[in-house]
């Protein structure tokens, strides 16, 4: 046994062998074998699909929509994805060389790190982040470099932060906001300040905005319209988060031709195209879900503001974040860690959280909490939350 | 105003607590706001949606009736829509554009009782030109609210 264990680890590359499990694993294991636990630990939408897209990947299947699609995806999509972009974003894309149709916007950022970074290569990113980015990075043995954001900022990156981590090998920042798991949003001085920062360095930019419907409050800007910008952003985006379908796997990338092209040899070899299907259901959904939207819109707003206020009255600092549907509350308070307070608040009133430091190192002394979920569930949650921390403190 | 009244229509029990925080707002104003509403007629009353088909000794029945009427000279339809709503029978009334003018909702303890109302009382009221009646068989959806087949939230509990 000791043996057969020993040869088949043998047989894993070293650098896949180093790469960390996702941290919120454990955690699953443990929420999976109870059953009472309120979970607010879920990163996907709570609403159904709409019914309208769900009605019409039915029909796309009726009539026979299941075969191969050219390998950047179809025509249609892709001409309905570069009006989005243009009236969403205000960044204009060629339909027929600047966009690929990805298997969700994690299939995007893979192929855009293999497409574009080479062994040594550093890669700037902030944390606290999504689980998958630095991981995925070290696939293509690149170095991801860590630059920690803090409450005191709103977790919005910092470019003096950025400045210190800089060296002569590095060669892209990766950005992600709205942030999952902080729900920080940038501003449009922000955004000025970061494209500076990329020009001065010459830096290539991956920007992951698939939260960027979610927004409540502010101006939505995105760096890759900014001038100047386009020639060096690769921008990244999907259907899960604006339309709930998260099960669909549709994703999509936009870029200069040179680098679609690059990143479109990775995925007519690996992938060849994303589901027939599901980018049937993605063209219903960019021509009639804006109102889906809205409404989903509107009701995470309410929940927001309810919980916020309502970790805020418990002595859980915890700003108004202004995008996503995750809010990432201080819980230094307690005295507790992040994986000590998650792991209690767990066994002891059975409501599931992210401890913060799943999402880096300085993700230490906060939790992320999904309000992705129904009312009636996020006021027992909050009951419940109130009561440990006033035990806690008792 | 809207926001608070799109709460209210999806759970009208909701604590002043509640839709304070979530309105980002007191519950004395949310009290307030309430209060107003119903004080001006905007909130008529509060109601449980109710799935009878699944109550044990249930056996009221529901009919759709369309209804034919002559306009008055004076009043037009409202007079007579006055006069058929008034009667308890009547749960739901609407005044309809197409092939027909007033669509009204009707419950009874059977049958009998329906039909008997439509003919003995509807048909023969002056204006009244026709009725079609049709009973309901099942109630699938109502304001908004699923019967049966609700969807199982089959999301993983934990998820990055």
């Amino acid at each position: 046994m000791t043996n057969a264990s020993q040869s088949v680890r043998d047989f894993v590359a070293p650098h896949v062998r180093g790469l960390p499990k996702s941290g919120i694993r454990a955690f699953f294991d443990i929420v999976a074998s109870r059953k009472d636990v309120i979970s607010l630990g879920i990163g996907e939408p709570d609403f159904p699909t709409p019914w309208h897209i769900r009605a019409r990947t039915i029909e796309a299947i009726e009539s026979g929509a299941t075969r191969y699609t050219s390998n950047l995806g179809t025509p249609e999509l892709r001409q309905a994805l570069a009006a989005y972009t243009e009236r969403a974003f205000h960044v204009g894309y060629d339909w027929k060389s600047e966009i690929v149709v990805t298997v969700g916007v994690s299939e995007a950022f893979d192929i855009a790190f293999r497409a574009t970074l080479s062994p040594g290569d550093e890669v700037l990113y902030h944390e606290p982040a999504f689980v998958a980015y630095a991981p995925l990075m070290r696939t293509t043995h690149a170095v991801p470099v860590a630059v920690a954001t803090h409450r005191a900022d709103d977790f919005r990156v910092q470019v003096s932060d950025l400045e210190k981590k800089v060296t002569p090998r590095t060669r892209a920042l990766f950005l992600n906001y709205p942030n999952n798991p902080t729900g920080a949003a940038l501003r449009r001085s922000d955004v000025e300040a970061l494209t500076a920062f990329a020009i001065r360095h010459d830096l290539l930019v991956y920007t992951d905005e698939v939260y960027a419907e979610l927004t409540y409050e502010g101006e939505r800007v995105s760096i890759a319209a900014m001038p100047g910008m386009k020639e060096r952003t690769i921008f990244l985006n999907g259907f899960s988060k604006a339309w709930s379908m998260t099960g669909f796997r549709l994703g999509y990338v936009c870029a200069p031709p040179a680098l679609t092209d690059a990143m479109m040899k990775i995925h007519q070899y690996g992938m060849m195209c994303a589901s027939s299907i599901s980018q049937a259901a993605g063209l219903e959904a960019l021509r009639a879900g804006d109102d889906d939207i809205a409404g989903m819109r509107d009701s995470y707003r309410l929940r927001r503001n309810y919980i916020v206020s309502s970790l805020n009255a418990m002595g859980l600092d915890c700003f108004t974040p202004p995008g996503a549907f995750y809010v990432f509350p201080s819980i230094t308070s307690t005295g507790l860690s992040s994986e000590d307070f998650a792991l209690r608040l767990l066994n002891e009133e059975s409501v599931a959280c992210v401890p913060g430091t799943a999402f880096g190192a300085c993700g230490e002394g906060h939790i992320r909490c999904t309000y992705a979920t129904g009312m009636e569930s996020l006021k027992k949650a909050m009951e419940r939350m109130g009561a440990f921390v006033t035990r806690l403190r008792a | 105003m809207e926001a608070l009244l799109n709460l209210l229509k999806q759970n009208a029990r909701e604590s002043d607590d509640t839709l304070a925080k979530m309105l980002n707002t007191t519950a004395d104003d949310v009290h307030a706001r309430i209060a107003a509403l119903e004080l001006s007629g905007v909130i008529r009353a509060y109601q449980a949606v109710v799935n009878t088909d699944i109550i044990a000794d249930h056996n009221d029945v529901c009919a759709v009736i369309e209804l034919r009427i002559r306009p008055e000279r004076e009043g037009g339809f409202d007079r007579i829509a006055q006069r058929i709503g008034g009667f308890p029978q009547v749960v739901s009334m609407f005044l309809m554009s197409g092939g027909y003018d007033l669509l009204l909702f009707v419950t009874g303890r059977n049958l009998q009782e329906v039909a008997g109302f439509v003919s003995g009382i509807l048909a023969p009221i002056d204006g009244v030109l026709s009725t079609a009646t049709h009973f309901m068989l099942k109630t699938y959806k109502d304001h908004g609210v699923l019967m049966t087949g609700e969807e199982n939230d089959q999301r993983l509990t934990i998820c990055p």
